[in-house]
């Protein structure tokens, strides 16, 4: 059977048919759909944990006793999964483990776009690259048996462009008869204690020769011989872009990307005339290609930053006599179509975070962000966030910023953070404000969901991914727990109250925490999010004074050919009755729509 | 249409129901025995920004993105997006897209104007630009949510693939309870 999938979606196909019995991981794009669609496979036991460092432990734990485990995370989440990483790779496996990290070059998504490539070859372990959704359940099911042949984690990396693309796959059944899973005593591999770890560290060191050795033979790298004049060393999408641009040139196309198959490589430059290496981001064949001592050219002409694509590979080549695949005659841009306004992503209407942001800009806070959709708070006309970093850093930010400022500034640093990220990596930093008596105020902004991937559980929505009730964490217990003295839940529907709470605690010399009450409005899920009853403007009251225009609420629009100075108008197929923009109109101009 | 591989690409803003259109294209040219590849990105695009949805079929596709310049067809979910994609068309390219606008913030704001004269700047570069009004049609077919599929169907007359690889798709993605208007609103869009 086949089926067109996306390379998650094929992903979780291959971890399926592997045998695979434990998913799990932490939501980021663009890995997020492989867990989505583990989860439609009852067989596999698929699960989010608050952040990658815990999911990795859980799959060495479920690895350790015998299953087959695939745990998955965008590139910056395996920063935070690197500690057990390093030392899973003189550990070893049991069953086969699988560690998927899903890069962003161009940061559709991302805050930074560092080549992940590089941690394979940092942790000592092997990483495959598939090159499209095929390759992505092949390279799954083969990164297994590579697991458990050499006991090694294996790396399976992704691009945006392989994650979220979609090309026809091949359907198999599912292998049975692995064995099954129980608790087994192998101490002196699984304790690390330096005694133990230096055992193993030779080991380490003797696996990756084996591989690099037997890399040469293997059928995912594969030597494609064409026109022998030019010869094109790459993988992952480029290999597509290469073939796009210039399909007679001859390719070596590298499926295990570490450790590299030296003696392929070699005979592959002897075989053709000019050697490239065309790779997304760091020169990281072409380093080594270049301490094997064999001339090549990459990063001369090929772009670090950013993503690749056809045209750009051709751009690059321009001048090196090769033929490129076709010639069509692009018409001129059109002038006008450059000056178009852009589109920036913004808050949905409803969204419970507008009406904060609002109050933070009104209040002049100083605002160390976080990563999630809040993040768009520092879009205008909101413009209230001064810091974005990584998942947590908002409230560290905040505790570093007040040990500096005067006593003044002190009050206006306030750490906005959304409930996942909090539960992710903002715990411990809260920990240490109040350890360290920092005395800065932290929003947490609890929408219920992790928003911004899309919609995913966390443990403090209630349910698991597998949509099961679960436990849902009192985060104000939690903070209180955490020593906080100054806890309290606003609805920040109430601009009031919301306006009231945040001066309040801002002026206080001590750390307290407000946490907003509102669901996010795109959670489908009985009872969340109501739609209330929806305003209205009522154009003979509203002087044209732009108040409401302040919320960049998606509903609101500037009609400016209408009434003396012209009016604001309310969407009804976008309004949600949220009730924000009533409260910013001293005319009464916003009232129930009727 | 050019040798081996047909470039699609469809354009508009975050929500508007893009991947969905642009999966029922992609599950087609399958039935239809092509190789197919599909390419959009996610996250950001979706709170209300621009999304571009790659689509490509031929005998044997290689980049899941369309080279800049090489669009055979443009499918436009809206016509600021629509004039902004021009670009990413070859000449003589063609264009289909629905008579709606949506403002982006900064024309919400009153900071921005939306452009004027869309219709007529898309028309000079492709004479045969076909403005489609999605919503009324989709109202004849018994639901303005079905405007896509309306356009859909204006799409699938300029492409080379039988009527019945079109609606077996549509079975096979759309929802049942709503497949009904969904093929009465592919087959007005026929008609163009």
């Amino acid at each position: 059977m086949r089926e067109i999938l996306s390379g998650n979606e094929a992903i979780a196909r291959g971890a399926f048919e592997a045998g695979v019995l434990v998913a799990t991981g932490y939501p980021g794009t663009p890995s997020t759909e492989i867990l989505e669609n583990a989860v439609s496979y009852r067989e596999i036991d698929s699960s989010w944990a608050p952040n990658e460092k815990v999911a990795l432990e859980v799959a060495i734990g479920a690895s350790f006793a015998g299953a087959r485990t695939i745990v998955t995370m965008k590139h910056v989440g395996v920063n935070v999964a690197a500690d057990p990483l390093f030392t899973l790779s003189y550990t070893g496996i049991k069953g086969g483990l699988v560690l998927v990290t899903a890069d962003d070059p161009e940061m559709h998504s991302s805050q930074n776009e560092q080549d992940n490539r590089n941690y394979a070859k940092f942790a000592k372990v092997p990483m495959l690259e598939p090159a499209d959704s095929q390759e992505c359940k092949d390279f799954t099911k083969l990164a297994l048996e590579l697991s458990e042949q050499y006991d090694t984690p294996v790396l399976l990396r992704t691009t945006t462009r392989i994650s979220h693309s979609k090309s026809i796959v091949e359907l198999n059944d599912r292998v049975t008869g692995l064995p099954v899973p129980a608790l087994v005593s192998n101490a002196a591999k699984q304790v690390m204690l330096p005694a133990n770890a230096k055992v193993r560290h030779p080991l380490v060191e003797d696996r990756m020769r084996r591989l690099a050795e037997a890399a040469s033979t293997m059928s995912i790298n594969r030597m494609e011989l064409r026109d022998n004049s030019v010869g094109i060393i790459t993988s992952g999408v480029c290999y597509q872009y290469v073939r796009e641009a210039f399909p007679q040139v001859s390719t070596l196309k590298l499926g295990l990307v570490n450790p590299l198959p030296v003696k392929l490589i070699r005979s592959f430059a002897e075989k053709v005339g000019r050697l490239y290496v065309v790779e997304e981001l760091d020169p990281f064949f072409e380093e080594q290609i270049l301490a094997m001592g064999i001339g090549v050219t990459g990063k001369e002409i090929i772009p670090v930053c950013g993503e690749l694509s056809p045209e750009k590979i051709r751009k690059a080549f321009a001048g090196h006599g090769i033929e490129a695949g076709s010639a069509v005659e692009v018409p001129e841009a059109d002038a006008g179509a450059i000056a178009l306004p852009p589109r920036p992503p913004n808050m949905c209407p409803g969204c419970p975070h507008r009406g904060v942001f609002y109050t933070l800009n009104q209040l002049k806070a100083y605002v160390t962000g976080d990563i999630g959709c809040y993040t768009l708070g520092f879009l205008p006309p909101l413009s209230s966030m001064e810091t974005c970093v990584c998942m947590g850093a908002s409230i560290g930010n905040a505790t570093g910023a007040v040990k500096v400022v005067s006593e003044d500034e002190k009050k206006r640093v306030v750490a906005v953070i959304g409930d996942s990220t909090f539960i992710h990596s903002g715990i411990t930093g809260l920990a240490d404000m109040v350890y360290n008596n920092a005395p800065a105020t932290v929003v947490i902004l609890d929408n219920r969901i992790t928003a911004m991937t899309g919609r995913q559980d966390n443990p403090a929505s209630g349910f698991t991914l597998m949509n099961e009730p679960a436990h849902r964490i009192d985060l104000s217990q939690l903070c209180s727990a955490l020593g906080v003295k100054h806890v309290r839940t606003v609805n920040p529907f109430d601009l009031e109250e919301t306006r009231k709470a945040l001066k309040e605690e801002m002026e206080r010399p001590e750390t307290s925490v407000i946490i907003t009450n509102k669901p996010c409005v795109l959670v489908k899920r009985e009872g969340v999010f109501k739609k209330g009853p929806l305003f209205a403007v009522e154009a003979e009251k509203c002087t044209g004074c732009r108040a409401c225009l302040k919320l960049g609420c998606p509903a609101i629009q500037w009609k400016s050919g209408e009434g003396k100075n012209g009016v604001s108008y309310i969407d009804p197929m976008l309004c949600t009755g949220c009730d924000v923009c009533r409260q910013l109109c001293k005319f009464d101009a916003i009232g129930r729509a009727k | 249409m050019k040798g081996q591989t047909t470039n699609i690409l469809l354009v508009g803003v975050g929500g508007q129901g893009i991947l969905l259109a642009s999966e029922i294209l992609s599950e087609t040219f399958m039935l239809a025995g092509f190789d197919v590849k599909k390419s959009e990105i996610h996250g950001m695009s979706q709170r209300g920004g621009s999304v571009v949805s790659h689509v490509r079929f031929g005998e044997k596709v290689f980049s899941p993105i369309v080279p800049e310049g090489e669009g055979d067809i443009l499918f436009g979910f809206e016509l600021m997006e629509t004039l902004r994609a021009l670009p990413l068309l070859r000449k003589g390219g063609k264009v289909v897209a629905n008579d709606l606008q949506i403002p982006p913030s900064s024309v919400l704001m009153g900071k921005a104007a939306y452009p004027e004269m869309v219709d007529e700047r898309i028309r000079e570069k492709f004479p045969d630009f076909l403005l489609v009004d999605g919503q009324r049609l989709a109202v004849k077919a018994g639901n303005a949510r079905a405007a896509n599929t309306v356009l859909l169907g204006a799409v699938s007359r300029r492409i080379d693939v039988a009527e019945e690889y079109w609606l077996q798709a549509l079975e096979r993605m759309v929802p049942a309870k709503a497949l009904d208007v969904n093929r009465k609103a592919f087959m007005l869009g026929r008609e163009f």
